[in-house]
């Protein structure tokens, strides 16, 4: 790969970043996706949108959000400074109603009266529910069963914002599957459909689209960092499933070649036990839902299970743009273990009074294992993606407690 | 000229309209493929359409990703589909065979590595569901190879890019006649006939209709206005369960059979 030098222009024309991304869908999709991508090139330039946007970010989703100095977990792991940035205090408790607010504000534009969309922990279809409900737009949910079962509190909160919850009977059940019947749906009903895609995977423009949205996160954090500290972090780290959040804080970062960045994938049981969904750090590059991109699959081509303790990691894909990054050298990725994200999860509630989510917990786990690694006036910026109230369950039944 | 494009010359000499059954390879019995494509021919099939099993079928319905999951489940792969048509090929060095699937396995095994073996095996043409003409570079070995790529036309395809579709058709036009996946049953036959008319007056390949196709009256309404017809999720329904040969090959027969005559009437 030629070297880069303007790491914040891309895809390129045609949605690729390098060898990645690009629009590997069937011609049925073909003209639904140039439609989508001539209004969103329209409407990101366009003052009026902007401004809506802008308004819906401030007053509705609660922006911006904190960066908060972690100084007793910081103390307690006995290096840098962790920073968080709160994106687990917007509405709805997470990153993903950045990329929602925006893409149903798209779909108003767009005159589509009714949204899809896929989801594994169930915040990306709390966050579609509530936007849905916000702009008076009709909205299926497709949702993994095994995901169902793990998160039946997000499930009767889409619910209870008038959303319909279809369960995914296909597959291994869970977020891909979610997804394939997602397209299925954008596929038969294009006319009168929106497809909200959660994560910045998918046919071009949705990785381009989602981190527009997503992108206010690390621009936000970029200036709270320079204007508090007086200067930019050392590293960067969020936990990369799909990899929304994760290039929502990095994208701002990109061109800073000093600012070190790591995402945190699914390590699960461990990457050498195969119980994992580690794309990058343990996948290879193949075609799946749209794009090229790293992937899990086996020697004949079959994307394989993966395994996560949180639902919103367990993707067999990621972002292309994500692929590209670790291609060119620009970001690292490495696996951060079941366990390893549950001991963050405790020691963030114990130390800090947060709990975070069990995807953003790998955020946590690998902030402090970087924090280990710098001097003390050093900075980690962690993105701190979601709230872990939806995983209380989760956490109580693998720890053999009734509530 | 290829095995595709003889068969098709053939059938519009004698005026017949083409039938191509879709099957996916591996499903019901991984050990009677060979026999049930032989059986397909024998019943009328003119192309034979062999699906590759794929973990992730994103345009397929529950009938064809069910059919997937379960050759899957018995471990049938890109290697296996290919040995298969190599032993049909010992019989019958006629009937174009098109391999239909998406683009992982295809990647994954090695796209020279895939033209190769598939041209070795006596593969004619592939369909890859989620490689469209703006992605089609990474095929290219496979048509330095010999294989034709079919590309798929669909009623939202655009005005301006039917038309690049059709200059750049080969083997076929696959027209995919509802915008939806495969296996549903939503059939405007009018609105069908008047897309495809205007599809063949400038394909520079013939015209293949499909989706939604379940049985010789459906077919039979196509069969006026297409140069072939497509069957897939209603065909692989009615072989799910079969065990032996002679079970996969009667239900393969009794299906296409009234078909076969159906198109001939037309």
């Amino acid at each position: 790969m030629p070297t880069i030098q303007d790491f914040q222009n891309w895809p390129d024309a045609h949605g690729r970043f390098g060898d990645f991304g690009g629009q590997y869908v069937a011609e049925t999709l073909m003209a639904p996706l140039a439609e989508l991508t001539e209004a969103y090139l329209r409407l990101r330039e366009d003052p009026e949108f902007v401004a809506e946007l802008d308004r819906d970010l401030t007053h509705y989703v609660g922006r911006p959000s904190p960066i908060y100095h972690a100084e007793r977990l910081s103390r307690h792991v006995g290096g840098a400074r962790i920073l968080l940035k709160r994106e687990d205090l917007n509405h709805t408790g997470a990153h993903k109603i950045n990329n929602t607010v925006g893409q149903a504000l798209v779909a108003k534009r767009m005159g589509k009266p009714r949204v899809i969309a896929e989801t594994g922990a169930g915040q990306h279809g709390v966050a579609s529910a509530t936007v849905a409900a916000r702009f008076g737009l009709k909205c299926v949910v497709y949702m993994g069963a095994v995901d169902i079962e793990r998160q039946k509190i997000n499930v009767y909160r889409m619910k209870l914002l008038g959303a319909e919850v279809v369960p995914v009977t296909s597959g291994s059940k869970t977020l891909k599957d979610a997804l394939n019947e997602a397209m299925r749906d954008w596929v038969t009903n294009v006319a009168d459909t929106f497809y909200i895609i959660g994560t910045v995977a998918g046919p071009h423009p949705y990785p381009m689209m989602v981190r527009d949205f997503n992108a206010i996160v690390g621009r936000e954090a970029r200036a709270q960092v320079l204007e508090q500290y007086g200067r930019l972090p050392d590293v960067l780290t969020a936990c990369v499933g799909g990899g929304s959040n994760a290039i929502g804080l990095f994208h701002a970062f990109l061109n800073d070649r000093d600012v070190r960045i790591v995402g945190a994938e699914a390590a699960g049981e461990g990457i050498a036990t195969g119980h994992h969904a580690a794309s990058l750090a343990a996948g290879r590059p193949g075609v799946l839902h749209g794009n090229r991109t790293y992937v899990l699959c086996d020697d004949n081509g079959q994307i394989t299970e993966t395994h996560s303790v949180s639902a919103g990691l367990d993707y067999p894909g990621v972002g292309p743009e994500h692929a590209f990054l670790k291609d060119a050298g620009r970001a690292e990725y490495v696996g951060v273990t079941d366990d390893e994200a549950l001991e963050a999860f405790h020691l963030l509630a114990r130390t800090e009074g947060i709990l975070a989510a069990l995807e953003s917990s790998h955020a946590v786990a690998q902030a402090m294992k970087l924090a280990r690694e710098l001097p003390k006036d050093g900075i980690v910026l962690c993105n701190l993606s979601g709230r872990g109230d939806k995983d209380v369950h989760t956490i109580a039944a693998r720890e053999g407690v009734q509530v | 000229m290829s095995r595709i494009d003889r068969r098709f010359s053939a059938l519009k000499a004698a005026g017949r309209t083409g039938l191509i059954p879709f099957v996916t390879a591996g499903d019901p019995a991984p050990e009677h493929s060979v026999a049930l494509m032989h059986a397909l021919v024998d019943a009328g099939a003119d192309v034979l359409e062999l699906g590759v099993p794929f973990s992730d079928p994103m345009a397929d319905g529950p009938v064809i990703q069910h059919a997937s999951e379960r050759a899957i489940a018995k471990g049938v792969g890109l290697a296996d589909v290919l040995g298969w048509v190599r032993a049909f090929r010992e019989r019958d060095q006629d009937t174009p065979v098109v391999l239909m699937g998406y683009l992982n396995p295809v990647e994954i095994h090695g796209y020279e590595r895939f033209a190769a073996e598939a041209v070795a095996a006596g593969v004619d043409g592939v369909l890859l569901v989620d490689c469209p003409l703006e992605e089609a570079e990474v095929l290219a070995p496979l048509r330095a190879a010999g294989l034709q790529q079919i590309l798929l036309a669909a009623p939202t395809t655009a005005r301006e890019r039917m038309a690049k579709l059709c200059e750049a058709a080969k083997g076929f036009l696959y027209y995919v006649s509802f915008a939806g996946i495969t296996g549903a049953g939503r059939l405007s036959t009018q609105d069908i006939a008047a897309r495809v008319a205007d599809i063949r007056a400038h394909a520079k390949a013939p015209v293949a209709v499909g989706f939604g196709v379940k049985d010789a009256q459906s077919a039979k309404a196509i069969a006026g206005f297409a140069d072939a017809v497509v069957i897939g999720s209603a065909l692989v329904e009615r072989l799910e369960g079969a065990v032996s040969a002679q079970d996969i090959a009667a239900r393969a027969g009794d299906f296409l059979r009234p078909i076969r005559r159906a198109l001939d009437e037309a």
